[in-house]
């Protein structure tokens, strides 16, 4: 610390928002009643404002920053609580799992609008990459499915390099269209294809793991936890490392060029920063992520079609990555949570759900522009004069 | 050989629906430096707008003719007034934001109106048909056959081509609104009414897209919830590969992309459904080739 006069921040703010997290999780999952959730999530929000007006944000940032390990401890334990409360809830796990699969993903797109500035409108055609790419080994058989799963993130980064050429050339609303373009001529294409099964989609084997066979139910210490835990864990997995990932490049060097590459490309090349390079670097990383989490997807939910991977649904990621706040990882989280389970929770509004989501958006664009946790502005300290 | 006529007057239909969308986009872009993603829901807009005008006036019994003017009359006023109100409500407030926030402030509005129009139309979940106002028939030419519905289209989107293009290069409001376009300050202080320049100038752009939402549901015979996405991308894509803000620029992408589609269907039926993927690949690899467009925009860098 460069400050050394500077107390510790306490350890019990973080300790508070992290079981305030997981009994909010908890709560919001097992609410059956419409009327319930409403209250819940106004209670939710209200006391979020009121912890954000009396510097309760703001003492768990600190303490967050002055103890990471204690910070993941926490979110470990909470984690497993949540597991062995909703045990036996087959959709609030799955749900849980959707989550997290979109929060994965909106991660990539973070690292990738967020940091580098690089518009992508093809996150789902991306996501869908890797679920064909899990549907077609899964029918070919033979390969484990660790492979198979790198294999859809590999098929997704492939295709996009074939985009990265036309995205490093172009900029701006150039830019845009490329993604935009790419994602709507995906779907177009599936549609029209046989081998991949037309508009009637593919079915996808589950996952085994090493012979950790994630279609049967798990029994730990006399307790049944339902099959969907499995995937619960795999994909809680994933998140935890891309958050590791964006965390580690927002606080590196790399994280510092990228920002300046997204705020001022001429003044970044007059830096002798590789624009190209980091661009790619960003673009893949996101692809990736998308890839990897797309073949979970296909293998959780046993049955892709091509209407799982619209340019509406491309349209959501960037919506969460929005609502969250551009940039901010940890925003990802609870922007995921509200847009995957209030259509699933409220069924009134399941037929709405395009239609409200683009009204949010619309709103926070007008109101709230950096989205609901704005992402901070970089500190940096020179630790060399120590 | 006998499908060359067929094929060349279906492209030149499709190109001039595309180049009238292009035209809104370059339009926009030109006056306020956005990308209007909406506009292909606003074409869609007003082409309903346009089938609830021709029910009304068949259910009054009014002849043919009154009801094809009502068809377009609404349809353009429709777009207009929603063109104009996204550019009052929703666009002018958000200009100073990055143009990312504005890019997805109009693709949400656009799915507003497309889900609207598919959850609150009666039964808009289904392609609706429109009522064909136009003779049928047509005439053999060597071994083509023509549609004489088409033709008058095409001759009608030609000529709302030429009288934008008319508006934009010899009326008062056009010089208007190229001064804006050019620098919004100088054509403050020279008295240009901003406030007023800029909704007008989208009523325009969105008036042409009524005019070709009308004109797709009559050469079609049919319309739907979800015509608006592609056209709006397809449209954008024309725009783009001419040079945003480019009139001209946006004309040729329209037909070029019509060209390029019909070139697929004629060449490899077989693959016809891939028309269009075959078409976005060739324009994404014109656009590396060109990153600003054919017609491209002269710019330089400030930093």
């Amino acid at each position: 610390m460069s400050d050394p006069a500077r107390k510790p921040a306490a350890a019990w703010p973080l300790i508070v928002a992290v079981a305030f997290a997981a009994v909010g999780l908890t709560t919001l999952v097992m609410i059956e009643s419409q009327k319930v959730l409403g209250v819940t999530l106004a209670g939710i929000g209200l006391a979020c404002t009121a912890a954000a007006r009396f510097g309760g944000i703001a003492a768990t940032e600190a303490a967050a920053a002055e103890r990471p390990w204690l910070l993941r401890g926490l979110i470990v334990i909470a984690a497993l609580a949540v597991l062995f409360v909703l045990r036996e809830d087959n959709f609030g796990l799955l749900m849980i799992a959707t989550v997290l699969i979109y929060a994965t993903v909106c991660l990539g797109l973070t690292i990738q609008m967020g940091y580098a500035g690089l518009t992508n409108f093809a996150a789902a055609a991306f996501l869908g990459t890797g679920g064909y790419t899990a549907a077609m080994l899964g029918q070919k058989g033979g390969l484990p499915d660790p492979i198979v799963l790198i294999c859809g993130g590999l098929t997704a980064v492939l295709i996009g390099s074939l985009l990265i050429l036309p995205v490093l050339r172009t900029r701006g609303h150039y830019a845009a269209l490329t993604t935009l373009a790419f994602g709507v001529m995906f779907n177009v294409f599936l549609d029209a294809n046989e081998l991949f099964g037309g508009p009637q989609g593919l079915k996808v084997p589950g996952i085994n793991l090493f012979g950790w066979n994630f279609s049967n139910d798990l029994v730990i210490a006399g307790y049944d936890f339902s099959f969907y835990t499995n995937y619960v864990i795999l994909t809680g997995i994933l998140t935890a490392l891309a958050m590791l990932l964006a965390g580690l490049l927002d606080r590196s060097w790399i994280g510092v060029w990228l920002d300046v590459i997204r705020l001022d490309e001429t003044a970044a090349s007059v830096f002798g920063l590789k624009i190209g390079h980091w661009k790619i670097l960003a673009f893949t990383i996101g692809n990736f992520l998308a890839g990897i989490m797309g073949a979970i997807y296909a293998k959780m939910t046993g049955f892709i079609a091509p209407t799982n991977f619209t340019f509406g649904d491309s349209l959501v990621m960037v919506s969460i990555v929005i609502l969250g706040g551009i940039g901010n990882r940890w925003g990802v989280l609870p922007a995921a949570l509200i847009v995957v389970l209030l259509p699933e929770k409220l069924q009134f509004i399941q037929e709405y759900r395009l239609l409200l989501y683009a009204l949010l958006v619309i709103a926070i664009l007008i109101l709230r522009p950096d989205g609901l946790v704005a992402r901070r502005v970089r500190r940096l300290r020179m630790q060399a004069a120590e | 050989m006998g499908m060359i006529g067929q094929h060349l007057l279906n492209g030149m239909m499709q190109g001039t629906i595309y180049g009238l969308v292009a035209m809104g986009f370059t339009i926009f872009f030109g006056v306020m430096n956005v990308i209007k993603f909406s506009h292909g829901d606003v074409l869609t807009l007003g082409a309903f707008g346009g089938l609830v005008a021709v029910w009304a006036t068949h259910a009054m019994g009014l002849p043919v003719p009154v009801q094809f003017i009502a068809a377009f009359a609404a349809a353009m006023l429709l777009s207009a007034v929603a063109g104009a109100a996204i550019s009052h409500f929703l666009i002018m407030p958000l200009r100073n934001a990055p143009p990312l926030n504005m890019l997805l402030m109009t693709m949400m509005v656009g799915t507003v109106l497309r889900e609207a129009i598919r959850l609150f139309f009666p039964g808009g979940t289904n392609p609706q048909r429109f009522p064909e106002l136009l003779p049928a028939g047509g005439f053999h030419l060597g071994p083509s056959f023509f549609r004489i519905d088409a033709l008058i289209l095409i001759v009608a989107g030609i000529a709302s081509i030429g009288v934008v293009y008319w508006i934009i290069n010899r009326t008062k409001f056009g010089l208007a609104m190229r001064a804006v376009a050019e620098d919004v300050e100088t054509a403050r202080t020279m008295g240009i009414n901003f406030a007023r320049v800029i909704p007008l100038t989208f009523a325009l752009g969105s008036l042409t897209a009524g005019f070709a939402g009308t004109i797709y549901g009559l050469y079609y015979s049919e319309i739907n919830y979800g015509m608006g996405l592609l056209l709006a991308v397809i449209g954008f894509t024309a725009a783009i590969v001419g040079g945003l803000g480019n009139i001209w620029g946006a004309i040729i992408g329209g037909y070029l992309f019509a060209g390029l589609q019909t070139l697929v269907v004629a060449a490899i039926p077989s693959m016809s459904d891939y028309k269009n993927v075959f078409a976005f690949v060739l324009i994404i690899m014109l656009i590396t080739w060109r990153p600003t467009g054919l017609l491209a925009e002269r710019r330089s860098d400030r930093v």
